[in-house]
């Protein structure tokens, strides 16, 4: 008989353990407890799943093999962006998320759990003084999410089942977006300006009418560039009572007004940058601000932390403000829902925001501003590059077009990879109007002699 | 006199409840702790040359863009930040320092710390998410092989790893449903939802959100989803039976093989709901009970860490049948190379951004490789043994009761009631929880509605020993002899916390007082505090 294996993450698995345990509840064996379950729904053979690796030292050999295949932005020069972003991480950041007390706890009160509650209030709070609004969700899934909720908490305000949304929108938020409303909202996108990528007024004030409840744009757009015509865009929208959402790159407001600044009411966007890593995608949360006004606070689908007087005087606890909004009070009833979303994130951007500071913000919004302009000019000094494609201020990314190069980006990629460097996204499945065209991102992360090698491997690569 | 410790501490085996006491800083809220000029971060600066070369780069952004003032953000040095959220870490009781069986239906594990490490590793944390599939072989490995050992678990076809949690999942399944209808032509004719009570609210409540109707079904006298209500309730309008199993009350249902074949013989879908599986792993399967649709949450079942509430993936598996209809991309092998496939015009598209919480999946297949088969049965039955266990210990408390399914096993979890307490003391559930915190645990009441009245829900699976058990049911014997010869003690809870009970709701539900950040703070109530 093959002897039993103790798993060091069972403590009750020591046979002798679970035999004294068997017998206090009376129980034969563990079958007992499944008399529930029907014979027939029972899987009688043992799962065919790969043989375990039992001892530490295996298992982390063995996954480690397996990631040794992937290639990192520490060995490469990335400038991928679009969405997901190479900030870097202070390690305060890593250092507090690690923190069993916080990496392992979940849903506790807001006593044994005060510290999850305040450290989260913070983040809100220091959200909030960048966004210059008075409310801000707890975390959300990821941006997309933030922005289809938007929109679903702008149809509930006006009782109108029509959103107007900035046609250089990213595709897949676009789906995310579309998949979320689908059933009570219609979803137009209003045409912009192929020279700059800006919303086409013309179009927007057609389209818009007391059927729209939101005009929706991105600021930065996800091509980069800044919406310049913001105020009027919000000032259009608010004429025919619709909500103006902006979805905002936190990381850039420390140069670039908050969108609050300019007319909107419902902010969103994605912490991602804020101190956390790019892990293949799985840093991404989302937030919502609004202004503090009752009608915007019970269309909020997340819970909201806020701050109250304890029993013992001068003393600040926490707990959740307007809970009867939620599925968690009232299930189908309530807004949306509530759940297991990304708070360990929001956690983290609260530490990145209490480090960086407001001198932080500012110099790094600057830094990236004349990094990615000096790289604009690096490339769009190459025969036949243009860059940046459209003729509006950008921020961090900027579309590259090779059009005048004879090359594919799939195939001007395929060179730089060769160089070890990761080139921007191909835009042209995405952006088809733009023909060979990349959106190339530039972060604090880069030196000029990383933007000088760029170039040069670009120039190498169209030669 | 002070009391013997030995009262309290473990002693000869014997468990007791603790001297409790959390840390305590009287942390301010971190605005109060900001001093002019300090900085907590410097960023790389930018060579001289290269600011030359591009000159005044903020007069490129339009004056109506540009910010004004700085944002008013705290100002600190590195030191004191990371003091001040260490601090309220100690105010933060992690699964990894209690007994975290009060946390029912959230399957609180031990997290191996081996997992945590590997996704630290630069070979995850810094991957981009659009690198070329070339260089991203590894990780696509371990979607693939995870992806492969929940088909085995779950008996159905094909996952996707990209809902950001259970919940998401569950939209994401109720999204595929309305997908699977309108690809038939009957997309406004199915428009009908059935869960249960004892199901999450997020089985209501996403579904409602893809424009379905709800009808929830309430439990029979013993507990048991109704069979009779459900064929009641379905019709050519039912799209699909969305439903937990076991639910949240730890009984499993045992007539749900009869519940799927009425739902598919009148044309509709089965999601299961596999949030509470843990006690299941290698004994029944999705896909042997005839479901579509499942969804596990790899934060409960698959032992990766909680986060605080996230980040955390549902991961959700559909029969072959409905395959096409998943978020994009999906996954696929060649049998030389990963890759990830787009090409697929019946999806749903996309659920959440790129592929989901890679860091997640990867400590989720680290869990899994642990065991084995013969492991994950063996944390099933652990799991389940600990919870009949303290079902045991917990009804030989005067005042504790476990409604429904009586003298029946349990699996994972139980519903219990301090109904009998309530009506003796005047003690509530709410009251109970906020004690036990003072005995460094932690105490879940349950979802609301509170069905069963007073209610508590433990889920003590295989990570705690017979002595944690112990534990846990000694702080709730000696809280309900409180509740009989304290009250008050009880009622104004917690003492050993890190902040006291908050009194006036005013603050939670009064637009004039809330105070959903700290500048709304301010503005309502000054400095006055």
């Amino acid at each position: 008989m093959k002897k039993p294996i103790v798993y060091p993450i069972i403590p009750n698995s020591v046979p002798s353990v679970k035999a004294d345990m068997l017998r206090e509840v009376g129980a034969g064996s563990p079958e007992d407890f499944y008399a529930d379950i029907p014979e027939e729904l029972r899987l009688k053979r043992p799962m065919h799943l790969p043989e375990p690796l039992l001892s530490e030292y295996a298992l982390r050999r063995h996954v480690r093999e397996i990631l040794a295949r992937n290639t990192t932005c520490e060995d490469y020069l990335n400038f991928l962006g679009a969405g997901c972003y190479q900030h870097y991480v202070p390690a305060v950041c890593d250092e507090v998320n690690s923190r069993s007390e916080f990496l392992t706890a979940y849903a506790g009160e807001p006593y044994e759990d005060h510290g999850r509650f305040q450290a989260l209030f913070e983040y809100t709070s220091m959200m909030a003084e960048l966004l210059e609004m008075d409310v801000v969700s707890v975390t959300m899934y990821d941006g997309f999410q933030a922005a289809a909720t938007a929109l679903r908490m702008a149809a509930r305000m006006t009782g109108r089942q029509q959103a107007l949304i900035a046609g250089t929108i990213g595709r897949d938020n676009l789906s995310k977006i579309c998949d979320y409303c689908k059933s009570d909202i219609e979803i137009r996108l209003v045409p912009h300006d192929p020279k700059t990528g800006l919303m086409d007024l013309g179009s927007l004030r057609s389209a818009l009418s007391e059927r729209t409840a939101a005009v929706c744009f991105e600021n930065p757009s996800y091509l980069g560039f800044l919406e310049s015509q913001a105020g009027e865009i919000a000032s259009l929208a608010h004429g025919q009572g619709a909500e103006c959402i902006v979805s905002v790159d936190p990381l850039s407001l420390g140069i670039v007004a908050p969108p609050s600044a300019y007319g909107a009411d419902i902010v969103c966007g994605d912490i991602q940058p804020f101190g956390m890593h790019m892990q293949f995608g799985g840093g991404h949360a989302g937030f919502i601000a609004t202004r503090d006004e009752q009608r915007y606070v019970m269309e909020y689908p997340t819970r909201l932390f806020g701050l109250a007087p304890t029993r013992v005087p001068g003393e600040f606890g926490f707990g959740d403000v307007a809970y009867e909004r939620t599925s968690f009070a009232v299930r189908e009833q309530g807004k949306e829902w509530v759940g297991t979303a990304a708070a360990l994130w929001g956690i983290t951007a609260g530490v990145y925001m209490a480090l960086m500071g407001p001198q932080g913000f500012v110099e790094i919004g600057e830094g990236i501003l004349q990094r990615s302009h000096y790289a604009a000019q690096r490339l769009g000094a190459i025969p036949g590059v243009r860059a940046p494609l459209l003729q509006s201020p950008y921020f961090k990314e900027l579309v590259v077009n090779f059009d005048g190069t004879r090359k594919t980006v799939a195939e001007i990629n395929r060179g730089l990879l060769g160089r070890r460097i990761f080139g921007g996204k191909d835009l042209s499945r995405e952006f088809p109007e733009m023909g060979q065209s990349a959106l190339f991102c530039v972060t604090e992360v880069h030196t000029k002699a990383d933007l000088d090698r760029l170039a040069e491997a670009l120039q190498e690569v169209l030669r | 006199m002070s009391e013997d410790i030995r009262q309290a501490r473990q002693t000869n085996g014997k468990a007791n409840t603790r001297r409790f006491c959390q840390a305590r800083w009287d942390e301010p809220v971190i605005f109060e702790l900001s001093t002019p000029g300090e900085r907590g971060i410097l960023v790389p600066e930018v060579e001289q040359d290269l600011a030359a070369s591009v000159g005044d780069v903020l007069g490129t952004i339009p004056e109506t863009l540009r910010r004004q003032e700085a944002p008013h953000l705290p100002e600190m040095s590195q030191v004191h930040v990371l003091r001040h959220y260490l601090r309220l870490s100690q105010g933060n009781l992690g699964a990894d320092l209690n007994i975290d069986v009060g946390q029912g239906t959230c399957t609180m594990k031990h997290n191996p710390k081996v997992n945590d490490q590997l996704a630290r590793l630069p070979e995850i944390s810094e991957v981009h998410p659009l690198q070329d599939e070339e260089t991203v072989q590894g990780i696509l490995e371990i979607y693939y092989r995870l992806e492969r050992i929940l088909q085995e678990i779950s008996g159905l076809d094909k996952f996707t790893f990209q809902p950001g949690a259970g919940s998401q999942a569950i939209y994401a399944n109720a999204s595929i449903v309305r997908a699977y209808h309108a690809s038939r032509g009957q997309a406004d004719r199915r428009d009908e939802i059935i869960t249960t009570i004892f199901s999450h609210p997020s089985d209501a409540a996403c579904p409602r959100v893809a424009g379905f109707k709800v009808i929830t079904l309430y439990p029979d006298e013993d507990g048991y989803p109704d069979l009779e209500a459900v064929k009641a309730a379905i019709s050519e309008r039912t799209a699909a039976l969305m439903i937990a199993n076991p639910e949240d009350t730890g009984i499993f249902n045992p007539r749900i093989a009869d519940f799927v074949r009425l739902v598919h013989e009148a044309g509709g879908l089965c999601a299961y709901d596999q949030a509470n599986a843990n006690g299941i792993l290698g004994i029944t399967r999705a896909g042997d009970a005839g479901f579509d649709l499942c969804q596990f949450n790899l934060h409960k079942t698959f032992g990766t860490p909680h986060g605080s509430g996230g980040p955390a993936v549902g991961a959700t598996g559909v029969t072959e049948a409905l395959a096409r209809f998943l978020p994009v991309p999906v996954v696929e092998f060649d049998g030389r190379k990963y890759h990830l496939d787009y090409d697929r015009p019946e999806s749903i598209g996309k659920i959440r951004q790129f592929y989901g919480v890679a860091p997640v999946v990867l400590k989720a297949y680290a869990w899994v490789m642990s065991l084995g088969a013969d492991g994950l049965r063996e944390a099933a039955e652990i799991a389940v043994l600990n919870n009949n266990y303290l079902l045991k210990k917990v009804l030989e408390i005067p005042g504790a009761s476990a409604p429904y399914a009586q003298g029946k096993r349990r699996i994972e979890q139980v519903r219990y009631s301090w109904q009998d307490l309530t009506e003796e003391t005047g003690v509530t559930s709410e009251d109970i929880g906020l004690r036990v915190a003072d005995f460094g645990a932690h105490y879940w009441t349950s979802h609301h509605p509170f069905i069963v009245p007073e209610p508590m829900t433990l889920e003590p699976t295989e990570s705690y020993s017979k002595a944690d058990l112990d534990e846990y049911a000694a702080i709730l014997a000696r809280v309900a002899e409180e509740a009989r010869s304290d009250p008050d003690m009880v009622k104004t809870a917690p003492h050993n916390s890190t902040v006291h009970r908050v009194t006036d709701h005013r603050y939670f539900e009064d637009p004039a007082f809330w105070a959903i950040t700290w500048r709304a703070y301010l503005r309502k109530h000054g400095r006055k505090a």
